[in-house]
């Protein structure tokens, strides 16, 4: 944002001469080429209208304060040591004095003290209210919702590791995988299936050339396509109302993938032909 | 003999000595004067080794199982499960087949029958490599639904793609090992489909193999590859997975 406002190069460089600091002179530099360009656009600079209260002669004031500026880009305020704001040093002078001796609180002695202050200040420091908006740094980064990771996060992991421990070490109880007979080459069990992991392959082997079925889905379907995921898809998008597409092609082929692994699992049998399972009994194994 | 100290006295010795100290550094939970203030849980995540996992706070919604169904810290999980229950399987198996010295199926009956929890160990190692296949699918399909692959993640994706490919091959190389006959021909069918890559077929299945069919030699590769070889190249894959998770701004969303 603030990267996009431009810098008024003439006024850089002579504060720069000047020996201010590079930051002071950028951040200037820019205020002053937003200034020039408000003008240009016909924007009032300056403070608003003088108010009842202030009768000064607020139209040639505020005309003679930004008249500097237009002309040699003079936003420094030491530069413009004819006045800050809309006044001259007299009226602001006059205008402290009259606010303090409003206020009552011993105004002959501090309110003396503070307008010589005020009148012999050449360097004034700029009010952050003055400073135009495209001149300010804008940091724009949302606050976010976020929890210590010790101990929430450590602790419902540590939950979910235990659970899946006592999970696998329960389902170890069971003797779920008797060791078969010894390898024999010769002898070619009937049906032979792969790892359930890749039954569905093997399922579609029953439909396409091995090459296809084998090396062309997995490889060039398969992992060459789902690693190219995130480059096809080039929707910013992780609503899922917007991208109904992908979500459309990736859950058929899951379910595709699925399918045919459930297929082969559990509905072929001797011969890797159609069985039934409620009919004539399983023939998977992990 | 002196009284013995309180509960209280003994924990302060213990924590307040140069050893204790030079184990656990400061902002550890186990160094004395740990408080539960925010500075301390700050402390604690990055004083642990743990911070090379996890930053010192993560989004609030990251926390709820039905966010990540805690998936890849599972697949991770179960990977470690897999490398210690591995270890210990090692102890008691040699890859050797082959006409009167089949000592990888001998070792198989050895293990089931004689070792002490050899059975379960088997078992639990069988369970978490079948898990594992199916969380680590099951992990890809959330990234995909909660379309956190896009920038700055694809590349976190791509190296997924991979470990879920190296996954496969860490599970059906171990497959192979009991040399029994679902092992053989379980193996037969999947690597036969090998021999019709275009072009290189012959060769792809030679290497795979270590010969033109599966022999004492495709076992002993076999070992070597899902013993030392994959978990040493899931590792990699892994380390800058986790890596990447953390500089791409930790885990996506909220939708």
């Amino acid at each position: 944002m603030a990267e996009n406002v431009e810098m008024d190069q003439k006024v850089y460089d002579e504060l720069i001469a000047a020996g201010k600091s590079e930051r002071i002179a950028r951040s200037k530099a820019k205020a002053a080429a937003v200034r020039a360009k408000k003008e240009a656009a016909g924007e009032k600079l300056g403070p608003r209208e003088a108010t009842a209260e202030a009768p000064a002669p607020a139209a040639a004031a505020a005309a003679g304060g930004d008249a500097p500026a237009a002309g040699a880009g003079g936003v420094a305020t030491a530069e413009r040591a004819t006045g800050t704001g809309g006044m001259t040093v007299e009226e602001r002078q006059a205008r402290v004095a009259a606010a303090l001796a409003a206020k009552g609180n011993g105004g002959a002695a501090t309110g003396n003290g503070a307008a010589t202050r005020m009148a012999g200040q050449d360097h004034t420091h700029r009010l952050l209210a003055m400073v135009p908006p495209d001149g300010i740094q804008q940091i724009r980064s949302k606050q976010e919702d976020k929890v210590y990771v010790w101990p929430h996060l450590i602790a419902s992991e540590f939950i979910a590791l235990m659970a899946v421990t006592l999970f696998i070490t329960a389902l170890s109880v069971l003797p779920a995988f008797p060791l078969r007979e010894l390898a024999n080459p010769n002898i070619t069990p009937n049906p032979s299936k792969a790892p359930w992991y890749f039954l569905g392959l093997q399922e579609l082997l029953r439909y396409f050339h091995p090459m296809i079925a084998g090396v062309t889905i997995p490889g060039i379907v398969g992992l060459l396509g789902l690693m190219m995921i995130p480059y096809l898809d080039r929707n910013p998008s992780v609503r899922p109302d917007n991208r109904r597409t992908a979500i459309t092609l990736m859950t058929f082929f899951l379910l595709g993938a699925g399918m045919m692994t459930l297929v082969g699992s559990f509905f072929r049998g001797p011969g890797f032909n159609w069985v039934w399972p409620w009919i004539d009994g399983l023939f998977f194994e992990l | 003999m002196s009284r013995i100290p309180a509960p209280d006295e003994l924990k302060k010795r213990v924590q307040d000595n140069v050893v204790w100290k030079s184990v656990f550094r400061p902002g550890s939970i186990y160094r004395k004067g740990y408080r539960d203030t925010s500075r301390d849980r700050a402390l604690a995540a990055m004083n642990n080794v743990l911070y090379h996992l996890h930053p010192v706070k993560v989004k609030r919604h990251g926390l709820k199982l039905t966010y990540t169904y805690c998936l890849g810290g599972l697949s991770f999980f179960l990977f470690i499960l897999l490398t210690v229950t591995g270890i210990f399987l090692m102890f008691f198996y040699r890859p050797t087949a082959g006409a009167g010295n089949e000592l990888a199926y001998a070792d198989m009956q050895r293990l089931v029958r004689v070792v002490t929890f050899g059975d379960l160990v088997r078992n639990m190692h069988r369970w978490a490599a079948h898990a594992m296949v199916f969380t680590v699918f099951m992990h890809m399909a959330r990234v995909f639904y909660h379309g956190a692959y896009k920038p700055p993640r694809e590349f976190n994706w791509v190296v997924g793609v991979i470990l879920l490919l190296l996954t496969l091959l860490l599970a059906f190389t171990g497959y192979l090992l009991p040399w029994d006959q679902l092992a053989l021909w379980a193996v037969a069918v999947g690597t036969s489909m090998a021999g019709f890559t275009p072009v290189f077929g012959q060769q792809v299945q030679f290497l795979l193999l270590g010969g033109v069919e599966i022999g004492p030699e495709t076992l002993l590769r076999w070992y070597v590859l899902h013993v030392l070889a994959l978990p040493f190249v899931t590792t990699i894959f892994l380390a800058v997975h986790f890596w990447r998770i953390r500089k791409d701004g930790g885990i996506s969303g909220p939708l």
